[in-house]
Parts: C-alpha cells; sequence; structure tokens
C-alpha cells in the first residue's frame, strides 16, 4: 500500500527538496511506499484533507488541530528549536512607527497560512483592528515574497509573515522592510501528525524520527529540511497547544 | 487611580483591602504605577480545577513581578486588584465551569503593587470528556477598550457598594 505524505504549504521553497529527500529516506526506513504531494495553496490541501486524502502530514499548529480533534491524527513529533511566530512588517520608508499608529483603512496583505493570519491580526489588537474592520482592505497571496512584493510597490501598507519566510526572503527585499512587531508565544508550532491508516505504525514512525540525526545520512536529511533535529511531542503537549490556540480563536 | 477601601494612605501607595467573590478577603499594597504589556508576548498560565496556578510561562512571571516558585500552587486571584469588581469574576467562573471560554478585560496586580492590563481569555481543559483545569491566555489590550472597561468597572464598583 502506498500512503500520502503532506506539508503545511507555508514551507520555504528553498526546502521543498528537503521535503523529497525526506520522503525517500522515510520509505527506505518504513519499508512502505510513501506519496509526497505539495499543494500549492491551504485550500486545495483542506480539501484533500476533507476528502481523507493523508496519511501523513507535516501540519500547520491550526490545521494540526483540526486534524487531531476531527480526523483522528496523532502528533508524533515537532522540529527541535522551532515556534511559529508572525511578523507584522510595512515598508522601510511608511510613515508608521508603531502598531498603534496603524489607522482603519489601510490595507494588509498576508497569505492564507492559518495560524500566522490569526496571530498578526492579534498583533493588530491593540491598534483596534481586527478581522472585521479589516475585512474590506484585506487582500490575499500564493506567498510570502508577494507580500513583500505588495508592500514594496505600495499595493499594501501592512503585511503578515511568517517569521521564517520573512528571514528567508532576499537580503534586499528585507531591507526595504521594516518589522513593526513580531510575536514571541514559543509553544505554537508545526507537528508531524500521522493518520488513523498508519495509526499501528506511529511507534515505529516515532522512533526512526526521534533518531534522525545519529548518521550522517540522516543529518544530511535533517539538515536538507533545515531541522536541526525531530523532539517528542507528548499528547498532552498537544492539547495544551490546542487549547491555546482555542483561546487565541 | 481609585481602589476600594483605602486604609492607609502613603506617598505613591497606598493599602487597599481586597474582596473575593467568596466572601474572603485580603490586603495588598496599591500603586499606580503600570507595566505596559510588552509588544508580541502572550501571558500564558494553566490553574486546576480550583483556580490554583499550575504552569506560568516568563512573559507571566516577568508581568506579575513573583517568582515561578512563588506562582505554582497559589491561586489565580493573587492578581486580582482592587478596581476589578467581583461580579467581572463571578462571570468568568460561571461561564468556565459551564466549559465555555470567557474573554474580558482585565487590571491585574503586580506583586510590587503596580497594575498591568491585558485583555484574558479563559478556556476549560477536557480531557476525555471531563474539566480538568483551565488554561488562560492574556494578549495586549487595545487603549481604547481598556478606558471603556475602566469606566464600566467603575460603576459595577459602585454598584457593589450600593
Amino acid at each position: 500500500m502506498t500512503y500520502r505524505m503532506t506539508v503545511s504549504p507555508d514551507f520555504t521553497p528553498e526546502h521543498i527538496s528537503g521535503w523529497y529527500i525526506f520522503n525517500t529516506w522515510f520509505q527506505k526506513t518504513l519499508g512502505t511506499g510513501i506519496h509526497l504531494e505539495l499543494y500549492d495553496d491551504f485550500d486545495s490541501q483542506r480539501k484533500a484533507i476533507e476528502q481523507d486524502e493523508i496519511d501523513l502530514i507535516y501540519a500547520n499548529p491550526y490545521d494540526a488541530s483540526m486534524l487531531i480533534r476531527e480526523k483522528g491524527f496523532r502528533a508524533l513529533a515537532r522540529p527541535a528549536g522551532k515556534s511559529d511566530e508572525a511578523i507584522v512588517a510595512v515598508s522601510a520608508d511608511a510613515p508608521v512607527q508603531a502598531v498603534e499608529d496603524l489607522q482603519p483603512g489601510m490595507r494588509l496583505v498576508s497569505t492564507a497560512d492559518p495560524d500566522i493570519n490569526m496571530i498578526g491580526m492579534i498583533l493588530l489588537e491593540p491598534a483596534d483592528l481586527d478581522a472585521a474592520s479589516m475585512q474590506a482592505n484585506m487582500k490575499q497571496v500564493d506567498s510570502y515574497p508577494l507580500v513583500a512584493q505588495k508592500l514594496l510597490r505600495g499595493e499594501a501598507d501592512v503585511g503578515f509573515f511568517l517569521k521564517d519566510a520573512y528571514r528567508d526572503l532576499a537580503q534586499l527585499t528585507r531591507r526595504n522592510l521594516r518589522t513593526l512587531v513580531e510575536s514571541q508565544i514559543d509553544v505554537i508550532h508545526h507537528a508531524l501528525l500521522v493518520g488513523p491508516a498508519l495509526a499501528s505504525r506511529q511507534d515505529e514512525i516515532h522512533d526512526a524520527l526521534i533518531a534522525m540525526g545519529e548518521d550522517a545520512r540522516s543529518r544530511g536529511v535533517l539538515e536538507a529540511m533545515g531541522f536541526e533535529a525531530w523532539v517528542s511531542i507528548s499528547e498532552e503537549d498537544v492539547e495544551f497547544m490546542i487549547d491555546l490556540m482555542d483561546t487565541l480563536c | 487611580m481609585d481602589s476600594t477601601e483605602t486604609i492607609e494612605p502613603a506617598v505613591g501607595s497606598w493599602e487597599a483591602t481586597i474582596e473575593y467573590y467568596d466572601g474572603s478577603s485580603r490586603k495588598a499594597l496599591i500603586t499606580d504605577i503600570e507595566t505596559p504589556f510588552p509588544d508580541g508576548k502572550l501571558i500564558v498560565s494553566r490553574t486546576d480545577k480550583a483556580g490554583v496556578i499550575t504552569h506560568v510561562n516568563k512573559a507571566f512571571i516577568y508581568m506579575s513581578g513573583y517568582s515561578e516558585a512563588e506562582l505554582i500552587g497559589q491561586p489565580h486571584s493573587i492578581l486580582r486588584h482592587p478596581d476589578m469588581p467581583k461580579l467581572a469574576f463571578h462571570d468568568l467562573w460561571e461561564t468556565i465551569e459551564n466549559g465555555n471560554k470567557w474573554h474580558g478585560y482585565v487590571k491585574n496586580l503586580r506583586k510590587d503593587g503596580g497594575f498591568y492590563w491585558v485583555y484574558a481569555t479563559v478556556i476549560p481543559n477536557i480531557r476525555g470528556g471531563e474539566v480538568v483545569g483551565y488554561t488562560s491566555v492574556r494578549r495586549k489590550p487595545s487603549r481604547t477598550k481598556v478606558e471603556r472597561a475602566m469606566e464600566h468597572y467603575r460603576e459595577m464598583r459602585q454598584e457593589e457598594k450600593s
């Protein structure tokens, strides 16, 4: 049987090949066929999830909550030292100096990344801005480089970024942007989840992930993905993260 | 700033009695020094079903002025500021004990008597269908909404006194 794996579409382009390398390593380690399907956007990935087409997923925290609560997935591991943080940025020459300077009517650009949009909106609350009041002036684009492009062209006033994606922008692009505020939540992160079809092999998958990095080959795989290591995630850790996400929704 | 039942006025600080909904009370030193909420952070804590603190994050420790050891095992009401009406917390407990999410603007008391405003959300932690405790997350509030809350709480306290 061939299983299907996918990755939250907020992965950075330079790590695409890393996920294919991981998939090859994974298939060899488990001795089973796994097809890696990378979706271009959140909508098409969510449709595949709804139709139970996914067995393994590196999920963002927002989707992880839904997969665990509604689809019977289980979180096994998360990348060490990585948490999901949002950056609210403006063009470097924009007059605003702080979130509180943002005014109703300003144009917001973001991707469809659900947790970054949620955290981003929370970061705008001190300026009395929320999704309802912003709706008419919100634009969604397909990637973080496009968010940057909209800001630099003056087609938007403020943009939301996944912190890792912001760091991965070209240096020249980053130099022309300015961070207004950056989240420091620490406890919200992506995780690797297995679905019900692989439930009987979850211990084996968990142990293989945790052991990555013990030999040169798997260390190379981790490097290609931009990870230091996988660390275990307990059921209570996941429940806590989901509770926390619930408080933010 | 006004507080309930000022007892020993002193320069820059005074002692006030904090009254809880269950009829108990404690005295605390109060000052009018506000600690600004740090940008981008969330204050996170968890309690057991009785409201006793079981987990705090670094932002909680920084903003409250207590050490982690001083906080764990204490009732969450250690942060209760005398400017908060008793009824606000009654509403909170009634909401979460019914398994629902509560949110509102809260003025918290620091260990040093100062204060900080938050927008708080509290949810019940449900494990195996049972409520085992509560998670509270506080974020930076809008100043306009804090000002509205101050006015509202002042009126509520007046009603509680009468």
